[in-house]
């Protein structure tokens, strides 16, 4: 049984509210701003994904060549889901906060599945929100959850390797672009089908049944294992 | 006006410049782990509209896709578990600190 001690007791106390004076300024700052961004985030998703569908073709069972090539609409929304995952993946970047990481992810992979969508991959854009979004991101979620005191604990890099990095990543970029601006495509001006998910299950049991059961086999060994590496220590 | 393959490449190339910027800089793991989730991500991106533009309904590229959706996700699930393995161990996921396999 534990002793009472007055003396004890005080010091723990101013202990603990000395350490706690930064954490919770902090954490207060960051409760003010988190649903602010977060509204922010659901209600782009919300618009481009409403702008999206609206523009989708009625009768998906007709083959489309995607908006018309050279529609403004087409030029419109891409500009519109191109601009949204940029945006989020310059605030992951940038985001010190590994919940704002998260959360800014969570923007990138809708928009990701938008861009599917105008790319005319339907059931690709549906298993992107139904997966990335709804699986994997909430795995991420609880991972930070489990992995931290607080999870507003922020671990920062020196500022030379942020400095390097960027040198190196902007360097990257220009290449790629310049690269990409100089190549001509030899573009297969097809017919492309609306609704792909008929397709997409042939093409499944078909051509890559070996890949698709291989894949199977992989989750089952992943489960097992992961169950494994977290389980709690007798 | 037109969109063309060009615009989603370019798209992808700056998600993949942003993923590899995390990795570089984030010392948080499961940090890491979302760097290399934008990786992925700009690859599949890059999947779908080689295979939107260069060979419309063959949906190779989206199969693969799909292949690398599923293989993201059972990495995650390993990688989270190591991470909490570590964090049990070391009680932190700061990636310096965890040096014991070093030689």
């Amino acid at each position: 049984m534990r002793t009472f001690c007055p003396s004890q007791c005080d010091q723990s106390v101013e202990r603990k509210r000395y350490d706690r004076r930064p954490l919770a300024s902090a954490r207060g700052s960051d409760r003010r701003r988190c649903p602010l961004l977060a509204a922010c985030i659901a209600t782009w998703l919300g618009f481009s994904s409403t702008v999206v569908w609206a523009s989708l073709p009625t009768d998906m069972a007709q083959s489309t060549k995607a908006a018309a090539p050279g529609g403004l609409l087409e030029a419109f929304l891409f500009y519109t889901v191109a601009g949204g995952v940029v945006l989020s993946a310059l605030g992951v970047c940038i985001a010190k906060n590994i919940v704002r990481m998260a959360v800014w992810l969570f923007a990138g992979l809708g928009s990701v599945a938008m861009l599917y969508f105008l790319l005319a991959a339907n059931f690709l854009g549906a298993i992107q929100l139904i997966i990335y979004a709804g699986g994997t991101l909430v795995l991420l979620v609880f991972g930070v959850m489990l992995t931290s005191k607080s999870p507003w604990v922020r671990f920062d890099p020196p500022k030379v390797e942020l400095i390097a990095a960027a040198v190196v990543c902007l360097a990257l970029v220009v290449s790629l672009c310049t690269v990409l601006a100089r190549t001509v495509w030899s573009s297969a001006e097809g017919i492309v089908p609306g609704a792909t998910v008929a397709a997409f299950g042939e093409r499944l049991l078909t051509t890559y049944l070996v890949p698709f059961e291989v894949a199977g086999v992989l989750l089952m060994i992943v489960m097992v294992g992961a169950a494994h590496l977290a389980r709690q220590e007798e | 006006m037109t969109i063309g393959l060009t615009h989603y490449l370019v798209v992808a190339a700056v998600l993949f410049a942003a993923g590899l910027f995390t990795m570089m800089t984030k010392r948080n793991a499961i940090g890491i782990l979302i760097g290399v989730e934008l990786v992925l991500n700009s690859a599949n991106v890059n999947l779908v509209a080689f295979d939107r533009y260069l060979g419309p309904g063959r949906l190779d590229g989206q199969i693969t896709a799909l292949f690398v959706i599923v293989l993201a996700a059972a990495e995650a699930a390993l990688a989270v578990g190591i991470c909490i393995n570590v964090y049990k161990n070391l009680s932190t996921v700061d990636v310096d600190t965890a040096t014991r396999l070093q030689g």
